[in-house]
């Protein structure tokens, strides 16, 4: 059995108050190793987003433990919390969050700018992503010039350029054709995924699954299935 | 720290438009604020301008008397008097009054006439043209080449002219260090040509001009001529009672007041609102550099920078601004009285700072609000 890089144990999340309190996660529990590519799936309010949000050190949970890489991460000050999520989780948002006033470079170069790192080094080392995801002549343009599918790709470079061990992405083919969202998490799984690296998958996209190593299946808050996926 | 607030420059600078408005607003305000203060630097500068040329240490007067050009005559024993106070090093008599001048061409002139003791000329000005002594030859008088000047007919030394006719001749062209309030031409004689010119009152000393012995012996001058019934202020007294004269008892020190906090507000209405709608445009962008781990201080830092940088370029752009409309107006009025001083800058980048500081104030409390958790959820 792999080393876990995610433990979840009786995760709880409410939102809103009084009668309008909902309960969002109830009771999750879920473990997620190094090399696997995992998803999860569910409907719409499903509670898979704050999941992900409370495994990635977004979203404080109101119950249970989230340990990644033997720490609870919800025991860190905001400070650590932070520097957590800088150096060990990658981000590839649904909208990607591109800046359209900076290149593309620089766009990716971000997490290493926030890591201090030299600002040419930052870009220099930005471009050498952009060359593994196939947008090395597009590192001078802003994103507004790129289309979908390559912002997308940024989006990628820009969340795997700091080397994280955790790499989320939240609903990475909403945005694009069924054939570019196939192929860009084809990418992902052939070019990113290893087995000291650990990738969360939210998506509602069923013509991906078969790329999934598992598929952990929510319904209003809870874990209803864990399913083996066409990789496993 | 230094690749985040290069980050922070290129998402401002980078967004041409809102950079601009924020740039415009700022160096507007800053130019406003800077051009009324200017100007009403310049007035008070020019409504001091006697006191700075005749240099005095210390100058006897009236006690009604508000300000340099409204003199009040003194009976001559208040000079005597000054002479024999203990600590005084010596005090000589001054005359300044206006007066009309017919030119050549016939036409008239009104001018200032200053009327320097006659043993000692003390006061008198640098000379470009002619020799002092000729000033006590007959009808000798200095006119000062200021942006008045022309207003005599560019007058040369030898140059005629009647003063309420009497003749006078020009014996010498000078300089001083500051320009009169009234835009009217500066003539220098001897204190005594000066009373037999222009008709006078019973009393005619317009002030006794001072120099004491020590600065120890100014506050017992003082006293010793307000047992006379008279007033004894030190140059910088004087100065400052002539600017509190014109700030407080004239209405131009509020209208200027009115004017820079309009100035003021217009700028911070700009640059606050301009500035807080380039966060809200960034705020999900903000949320997703929170979301991969920036810390709040650091964001702090990234918008203060930012306002700073705006404020600043703001701020030199008006006092560019400011000094180039300065300049080119000196171009067509030579008399123009605005200038630019240490306090005004300092009191503009102040206000600079206010705005940078209320402006990034609003920007700030929003992105601290931002959670990252709201950038996933869209």
């Amino acid at each position: 059995m792999p080393e876990p890089a995610i433990q979840a144990t009786s995760v709880v999340k409410w939102f809103g108050e009084g009668e309008a309190k909902t309960q969002a996660l109830r009771d999750v529990s879920i473990d997620a190793y190094f090399g696997e590519m995992l998803y999860i799936v569910g409907p719409s309010g499903s509670g898979k987003t704050t999941l992900l949000s409370v495994l990635s050190g977004i979203l404080r949970p109101d119950g249970g433990s989230v340990t990644v890489e033997g720490a609870d991460i919800w025991k860190l000050s905001s400070d650590k919390l932070a520097d957590f999520r800088l150096h060990k989780i990658g981000f590839v948002f649904q909208d990607y969050h591109l800046f359209p006033r900076l290149t593309t470079a620089e766009n990716v170069a971000i997490p290493l700018i926030l890591k201090r790192k030299d600002w040419g080094e930052a870009i220099v080392e930005a471009t050498k992503y952009l060359e593994i995801v196939g947008l090395k002549n597009r590192a001078d343009l802003p994103p507004v010039k790129l289309s979908g599918g390559e912002q997308q790709r940024v989006a990628i470079a820009r969340a795997i350029v700091g080397q994280p061990d955790i790499l989320i992405m939240d609903e990475p083919t909403a945005s694009l054709d069924g054939d570019t969202g196939h192929a860009i998490v084809s990418f992902v799984k052939q070019n990113v995924l290893n087995d000291k690296r650990c990738i969360l998958i939210v998506t509602h996209d069923s013509r991906i699954y078969e790329l999934a190593t598992r598929i952990l299946k929510m319904e209003d808050g809870r874990l209803t299935a864990i399913e083996k996926g066409g990789s496993a | 720290m230094n690749g985040i607030l290069k980050l922070a420059y290129k998402l401002l600078v980078n967004d041409k438009a809102k950079f601009t408005a924020l740039l415009v607003g700022i160096t507007f305000a800053v130019f406003l604020m800077i051009q009324m203060l200017a100007m009403f630097a310049g007035v008070l500068n020019r409504a001091s301008a006697t006191v700075f040329n005749l240099g005095a240490s210390m100058w006897i007067m009236d006690p009604a008397v508000q300000t340099v050009a409204n003199t009040i005559g003194m009976p001559d024993y208040v000079l005597d008097a000054a002479r024999s106070i203990q600590g005084v090093s010596y005090a000589v008599p001054v005359y300044s009054g206006g007066a009309l001048v017919k030119l050549s061409d016939g036409t008239y002139q009104s001018v200032t006439v200053v009327g320097l003791d006659d043993t000692s000329l003390f006061g008198r000005p640098q000379l470009l043209q002619g020799k002092i002594e000729d000033i006590y030859g007959e009808n000798g008088f200095i006119v000062i080449k200021d942006p008045e000047f022309p207003k005599l007919g560019n007058p040369s030394v030898g140059t005629e002219f009647q003063l309420n006719d009497h003749r006078g001749v020009i014996v010498g062209i000078g300089t001083v260090t500051s320009s009169g309030l009234f835009g009217v031409p500066t003539l220098y004689t001897t204190y005594n040509r000066a009373l037999q010119y222009i008709p006078n009152p019973r009393f005619t000393i317009s002030y006794v001009l001072v120099e004491p012995k020590s600065p120890a012996d100014v506050s017992n001058i003082k006293r010793e001529v307000q047992a006379l019934g008279y007033m004894a202020l030190t140059k910088d007294e004087f100065v400052s009672k002539i600017t509190s004269f014109y700030e407080f008892q004239t209405g131009i020190g509020m209208n200027i007041l009115i004017m820079t906090i309009m100035s003021f507000v217009v700028g911070l209405s700009i640059s606050g609102q301009t500035f807080y709608t380039f966060v809200l445009e960034n705020l999900e962008k903000f949320g997703a550099l929170k979301a991969m781990g920036t810390k709040s201080r650091e964001l702090i830092v990234m918008i203060l920078f930012q306002a700073s940088f705006t404020a600043l370029t703001g701020y030199g752009l008006g006092i560019g601004l400011c000094a180039l409309m300065i300049t080119l107006a000196r171009l067509r009025l030579p008399d123009y009285a605005a200038i630019i001083t240490y306090w005004n800058l300092g009191l503009a980048f102040v206000m600079v700072v206010i705005i940078a500081g209320i402006s990034s104030y609003f920007g700030v409390r929003k992105v601290l609000r931002i959670e990252p958790f709201d950038i996933f959820r869209g």
